[in-house]
């Protein structure tokens, strides 16, 4: 009797546990919204910051790959293809090349790119195999004989190819840089010039805050609202100021304009009516891919990068790096990145050359746009099809962008400065990127060695 | 009154079946390729002789380049091409009705991924080089789909696509000249098997 007792006590316990195990995991994958719980795997440095939103990658349907692959260009799609794109889609949905999607379905962003899969991930979030060139290229020996003996996991070597972007490793371009010094003598970064080309954004209100200067008895802020009036002289040294961006511009949603709701503490969302692509690429970039999916801020202590401890629970915004109603360039281009990053690059800064440069500039003994901050090759500068139609100078605010493979570095950064053979050293030399490129590149990578083979064989050829 | 409606009804009635039965009458898959090749070879010869040859040749303004956003220059013809050719297969993506491919493919390629791959792309291109004035017609099979072949041939309609060619440092050939059949423009149409 007593072991009947105790075995129906067990099956009740039993039964109670799995209703509760049920209801919890029920729960939360219904309407729960931290789903990390349901990972088969960590996700990698390029993702996990969006980890409690399955369905920023997987869709609606979860299982549908249709969904997961436009998920993956609804992030991803415009950085491949802008500005150059070496495989594009239509290189693989021609039917010639059928037979090479049966080796890598190249169509499909996870065929080469897995999540969840920190055992086989490597650089680059790649998770073929390294040699997977070979399937297309086999041949390559015939087409470019220099390439004779190479082995295939070396082609995605520092220097070498880029799958996605070969634009500064093609060999014409090569071959146009081939005699470059290592630091040109005249060398600048582009100008800024959103001021210069607003009459051509056509997005731009330019009805109701004309580009012209504005004064203090000229701001629209509400008659009662109570502020420290320090607001008021900074703004007024501001560009904004300059261009007439009155305070409504900023504190009233363009949408909102007709009730004119004002909000002391405008989100990136208020920021768009004047600086779309700014804020376009800040949200798909490690800063701002947890406002672009709905969630809270980014903040650096949810960082994997190391962070300076007093900083952890900074909420990433716009307002975060560029101080509301101050605006100050250079503060938000080393100050700013400083007081929250804290790996061995980042601290190398200052001992660095870049500094000193931007150290002179900064000073007014050199001239602008020749010194080097965080900002001028993590956030740089670049000439940037804004549209279709349009092209300008705009500041890419998706610090990823650029960053891997670092050769994405070399056209819009370091071309203004330095030549194709140092640059191509530098990015591929380890310890000078970690003490922030403070000496001279330790490493040779040949690749401008085979351009000047090339060279010569073209010049024997006569072509 | 009364029959001049009904009249209107009728009229209406019968342009709208007709619009109907020629919406759906069918024309073959090689007068399709035939017609699809003439618009796309006339645009191009177009683009050669009255934007590039124009411009750089008698004009002298403009250079025409292989990498023409850094060099701030004309795309090539083949490029313009090949563009086309990317664009509609994006925007066919849109169209269920509307599907086919093409491309430009030599026996002489500058880029070797343009070397004939295919059976017919072998056949097709050494037959429209050995016959000039004939196009090649074949079916095939690829990735488990038919299709319609067709390949037409891709002709220098101008000295300056001969004298590029014969100059590039990747030509295999370099002896073109105006008026040699220089490559294929290959169209697939997908098929019922």
């Amino acid at each position: 009797m007593t072991v009947i007792t105790k075995n129906k006590n067990f099956w009740i316990l039993w039964l109670l546990l799995m209703i509760a195990v049920i209801t919890y995991f029920s729960g939360n994958l219904l309407d729960g919204k931290d789903k990390t719980i349901f990972m088969p795997g960590p996700l990698t440095s390029g993702h996990y910051q969006i980890d409690i939103k399955c369905k920023a990658c997987h869709g609606e349907s979860f299982s549908s790959r249709e969904d997961m692959q436009k998920k993956c260009i609804s992030c991803h799609g415009e950085q491949r293809k802008k500005p150059f794109d070496s495989h594009p889609e239509a290189k693989f949905t021609d039917p010639r090349n059928a037979d090479r999607l049966e080796n890598i379905n190249a169509l499909k962003c996870v065929s080469c790119h897995v999540e969840h899969q920190p055992g086989m991930t490597i650089n680059n979030g790649l998770t073929q195999a390294v040699d997977f060139c070979i399937h297309c290229h086999g041949d390559i020996e015939k087409e470019r004989p220099s390439h004779k003996g190479m082995e295939f996991d070396s082609c995605a070597s520092s220097g070498c190819h880029n799958y996605h972007n070969n634009r500064a490793l093609y060999t014409d371009f090569l071959i146009k840089h081939i005699d470059e010094v290592p630091t040109f003598e005249k060398r600048s970064l582009p100008e800024k010039e959103f001021a210069g080309v607003l009459d051509e954004v056509a997005t731009y209100p330019h009805r109701k805050y004309p580009v012209k200067s504005l004064q203090l008895v000229q701001k629209d802020a509400p008659a009662d609202l109570l502020y420290d009036t320090q607001i008021d002289n900074d703004w007024l040294t501001t560009a904004h100021a300059n261009a007439g961006v009155n305070c409504s511009a900023c504190h009233i949603k363009r949408s909102d304009s007709k009730q004119a709701i004002w909000n002391s503490k405008p989100d990136h969302t208020y920021c768009t009516s004047c600086h779309n692509q700014e804020v376009a690429h800040f949200l798909k970039g490690k800063h701002g891919m947890r406002l672009a999916q709905d969630l809270d801020p980014m903040t650096p202590g949810f960082a994997r990068l190391e962070m300076k401890s007093d900083s952890f629970e900074k909420e990433l915004n716009c307002n975060t790096c560029h101080q509301p109603h101050k605006y100050k360039l250079d503060t938000a281009a080393v100050d700013i990145c400083l007081q929250c990053h804290n790996d061995k690059h980042s601290l190398a800064y200052k001992k660095s050359a870049h500094y000193t440069l931007w150290l002179e500039e900064q000073s007014g003994k050199a001239k602008p746009d020749t010194g080097v901050s965080c900002a001028s090759c993590h956030m740089p500068r670049i000439n940037y099809d804004v549209s279709d139609w349009l092209r300008r100078v705009t500041v890419q605010h998706n610090q990823n962008a650029n960053l891997k493979p670092n050769e994405k570095m070399i056209r819009t950064v370091c071309a203004n400065c330095h030549g194709l053979e140092f640059t191509l050293d530098a990015l591929a030399d380890k310890n000078l990127i970690l003490n922030n490129f403070n000496g001279q590149p330790g490493i040779h990578v040949e690749t401008m060695d085979l351009a000047r083979k090339e060279l010569q064989r073209r010049k024997k050829s006569g072509n | 009154m009364k029959k001049s409606i009904l009249l209107s009804v009728a009229t209406t009635s019968l342009i709208a079946a007709s619009t109907t039965a020629i919406a759906e009458s069918t024309v073959s898959v090689k007068s399709m390729a035939d017609a699809l090749h003439l618009v796309m070879d006339s645009d191009r010869a177009i683009y050669t002789k009255k934007i590039v040859n124009r411009l750089v040749k008698k004009e002298k303004v403009i250079k025409a380049s292989e990498h023409f956003d850094d060099d701030k220059a004309l795309a090539l013809p083949a490029q313009m091409f090949r563009f086309g050719s990317e664009l509609v297969a994006e925007r066919a993506k849109a169209l269920p009705d509307v599907n086919f491919s093409y491309s430009l493919q030599s026996i002489w390629p500058i880029n070797k991924q343009n070397a004939p791959k295919t059976k017919a792309e072998k056949e097709g291109l050494k037959f429209i080089a050995d016959n000039p004035g004939k196009n090649y017609y074949t079916e095939e099979k690829l990735g488990g789909q038919n299709y319609f072949t067709a390949i037409y041939a891709d002709v220098a309609v101008a000295p300056v696509c001969a004298s590029c060619h014969n100059k590039h440092p990747d030509t295999p050939k370099d002896d073109f000249k105006i008026g040699d059949v220089m490559g294929g423009v290959i169209i697939r149409i997908p098929v019922d098997g």
